[in-house]
């Protein structure tokens, strides 16, 4: 009988959202568009302008080196760079973006060079600024390729090996699997986006089955009938909870379809592969069912606390700015898993949110830390279970319901 | 039957302290009468309803309806009652069936008694002409018939109304009075609140004026009438209710 009653208002909730747009848009549109938007679009956006940055032809000004003629003419030789002469305001144009930088060899450069004194070449540019560090690094490796040259000119009138400069090598090598590396770099935000998704998609019907209640004067007609306020409490939690997964669910499916998707495109191309390398994330049935597995507790967490807070307001409107904030509450620890270096510890596994989103940076590079995993997903569904008690409760209390 | 025994809703406010919003209220309503509640704007009529509804939990004092009080089992009460005020509104994205199934089934009915009864007040109240349309699409009369449907298809044996009229236009209005005397000749017990003196003259058996959380008088309108010297309800009323009133402007 009690578990017929909360059916049978979830059943009607569901019909409910389900002829709600706004429910409609922010619990299947949203989670559905937003990754093949935010992957393919913005990756694609990114490509382009990093290869447009890179076809541009920077100009670079000569500063001096007039008696330095053939430094000057492999300068001017260089592809991809177009030497401007000089001018008094050489500056203002760097800041100006008039020309991308400036190199300045100083006087009789070419001559101290041949006498084994040593000086400067300075090269001027505007830091951060992607196109005038693409002209540095041209200008860079072509004087660093000079030097290495002078080097060799003076070895080999020495009668001296190349060794003598470079007793040895050293190099790094990556032997962590790609999809671990990428993981590292992305598994992060792909548990902020499931965690922020999973709220979004329970706040609209959390705001509409509460306050959206009060505000349509259906409260009092439904507590008029003979359902318990509990069994309705529930049937209302559960299908906000529905929402929250739902959006997960979706959110995780086509994070996954618009990575193999902009994977396939990128493997295309070398170009691509060479780009796109540190991007492509292979995401296994195995990762997506987890991921999905420790979102289960925070959505539990997210639609009762959302429900709670929602009950107090009177209004849709009230609500609104109620849950607003909320969602700094949840995308600053969400965020914070993302920052470099921060790591799952004793600790930071009981920080609700945190813990869920630095486990999903773990899981998706394929680490299975089980004493964590289950730490996790301990207080995460001990927080869940509060927080729905807490709404039960909540939901008894006339000064809650029937607030003025 | 309904039995209201020193019945009294106390609200913690924080500017005004503690509200007695009612106040040791004790009547009886009869099966086949209709009992009316006149009071001012927040005499405390919608509170005293409420609170027979199992809407809101008496703070002191019980109420038994059907034989189950309302603080020991208050869903019984409520599977009892059909409550029908202006602020219980539709839910406006069911269709007018819709919306009267899903109050049949939390009353416990099941898929074929349900159809029965749906047929049935459907049949009886015309409303077949928009079974299937959204309750956001329907006239105000169709919504007026609508929720009526709704308090009649668990059949309940008490039928409490909070000012059932407010805000309607006469002929809606109408539709509710002639459904109110509908119910008492079926033999329901009919509590409902108002501040229209006609609505009162023309129904109720039994009238109690309630100000500032008290009853302060009961009987029939001939009662009233014998005992304030007064043929017009209004003047009863105002006889009765101004020295509370004023003590209260006052406080």
């Amino acid at each position: 009988m009690s578990m017929r009653n909360v059916g049978i208002v979830y059943r009607k909730e569901l019909t409910e959202a389900i002829r709600d747009r706004r429910t409609v848009i922010s619990t299947i549109l949203v989670p559905l568009l937003l990754f093949p938007v935010l992957s393919v679009g913005f990756g694609a956006l990114a490509f382009t302008l990093v290869g447009k940055a890179k076809e541009e032809v920077p100009k670079v000004m000569l500063r001096g080196g007039d008696d330095s003629p053939t430094v000057v003419d492999g300068l001017r030789k260089l592809d991809k760079i177009e030497i401007v002469p000089e001018t008094p305001n050489w500056k203002d144009q760097i800041i100006n973006k008039e020309i991308r930088a400036a190199v300045e060899i100083p006087v009789g450069f070419q001559a101290d060079v041949a006498g084994q004194k040593s000086d400067t070449v300075k090269i001027y540019n505007y830091e951060g600024e992607l196109k005038s560090e693409f002209a540095t690094e041209k200008v860079e490796k072509y004087m660093k390729e000079y030097r290495d040259l002078v080097i060799k000119e003076r070895l080999a009138a020495r009668n001296l090996p190349e060794t003598v400069l470079k007793p040895f090598e050293v190099k790094h090598e990556n032997v962590a699997p790609p999809e671990k590396v990428s993981g590292a770099a992305f598994g992060g935000i792909i548990g902020y986006m499931v965690i922020l998704l999973c709220m979004t998609g329970a706040m609209y019907p959390a705001m509409d089955l509460t306050a959206g209640e009060k505000e349509r004067g259906t409260m009092e007609t439904i507590l008029s009938s003979p359902i318990s306020r509990m069994h309705l409490v529930l049937g209302k939690f559960f299908l906000i909870l529905t929402a929250a997964l739902g959006t997960a669910a979706l959110s995780v499916l086509s994070m996954g379809v618009s990575f193999s998707v902009l994977g396939h495109y990128t493997s295309q191309s070398a170009a691509g592969r060479e780009a796109a390398s540190g991007l492509i994330l292979k995401l296994g049935p195995t990762t997506v069912l987890s991921v999905f597995l420790m979102a289960l507790p925070v959505a539990v967490l997210f639609s009762a606390t959302l429900m709670t807070i929602a009950l107090f307001a009177k209004t849709y409107k009230e609500a609104q700015s109620y849950l607003t904030p909320m969602t700094f509450v949840v995308v600053i620890p969400a965020v914070a898993a993302m920052l470099p270096g921060v790591e799952l510890t004793p600790k930071l596994s009981l920080i609700p949110i945190l813990n869920v989103s630095l486990l999903c940076k773990e899981l998706v590079a394929g680490t299975y830390h089980w004493n964590y995993i289950s730490i996790i997903f301990a207080s995460t569904c001990v927080y869940a279970a509060a927080a729905l008690f807490i709404a039960i409760k909540m939901f008894q209390r006339e000064s809650v319901l029937f607030r003025s | 039957m309904i039995e209201a025994r020193g019945l009294s809703k106390r609200f913690q406010d924080k500017k005004r302290g503690e509200i007695r919003a009612v106040d040791n209220v004790t009547f009886t309503c009869q099966p086949g009468k209709i009992y009316g509640l006149l009071g001012a704007n927040g005499a405390g009529k919608t509170t005293t309803l409420r609170m027979l509804a199992t809407i809101l939990e008496p703070t002191d004092g019980t109420a038994v309806v059907c034989g189950h009080d309302v603080i020991d089992d208050p869903e019984k009460v409520r599977a009892n009652v059909g409550f029908l005020s202006t602020a219980t509104a539709l839910y406006r994205r069911l269709t007018a069936q819709e919306f009267v199934e899903y109050f049949g089934r939390l009353n416990g009915l099941d898929e074929a008694t349900l159809k029965k009864r749906i047929d049935n007040v459907f049949n009886r109240l015309d409303m077949n002409g928009f079974r299937d349309r959204r309750c956001d699409k329907l006239s105000t009369g169709m919504i007026q018939k609508t929720s009526i449907a709704r308090t009649l298809v668990h059949d309940p044996l008490v039928m409490i109304f909070d000012e059932p009229t407010n805000g309607l236009d006469i002929m809606s209005a109408r539709t509710i009075t002639a459904f109110i005397r509908e119910c008492r000749d079926q033999g329901k017990t009919v509590i409902f609140s108002t501040h229209i003196m006609s609505e009162v003259e023309k129904l109720c058996d039994t009238i109690g004026i309630i100000q500032s959380g008290k009853l302060l008088v009961e009987g029939s309108l001939a009662q009233l009438r014998e005992k304030y010297g007064e043929q017009d309800l209004e003047e009863i009323f105002v006889k009765v209710v101004t020295p509370h009133y004023v003590a209260e402007e006052n406080n």
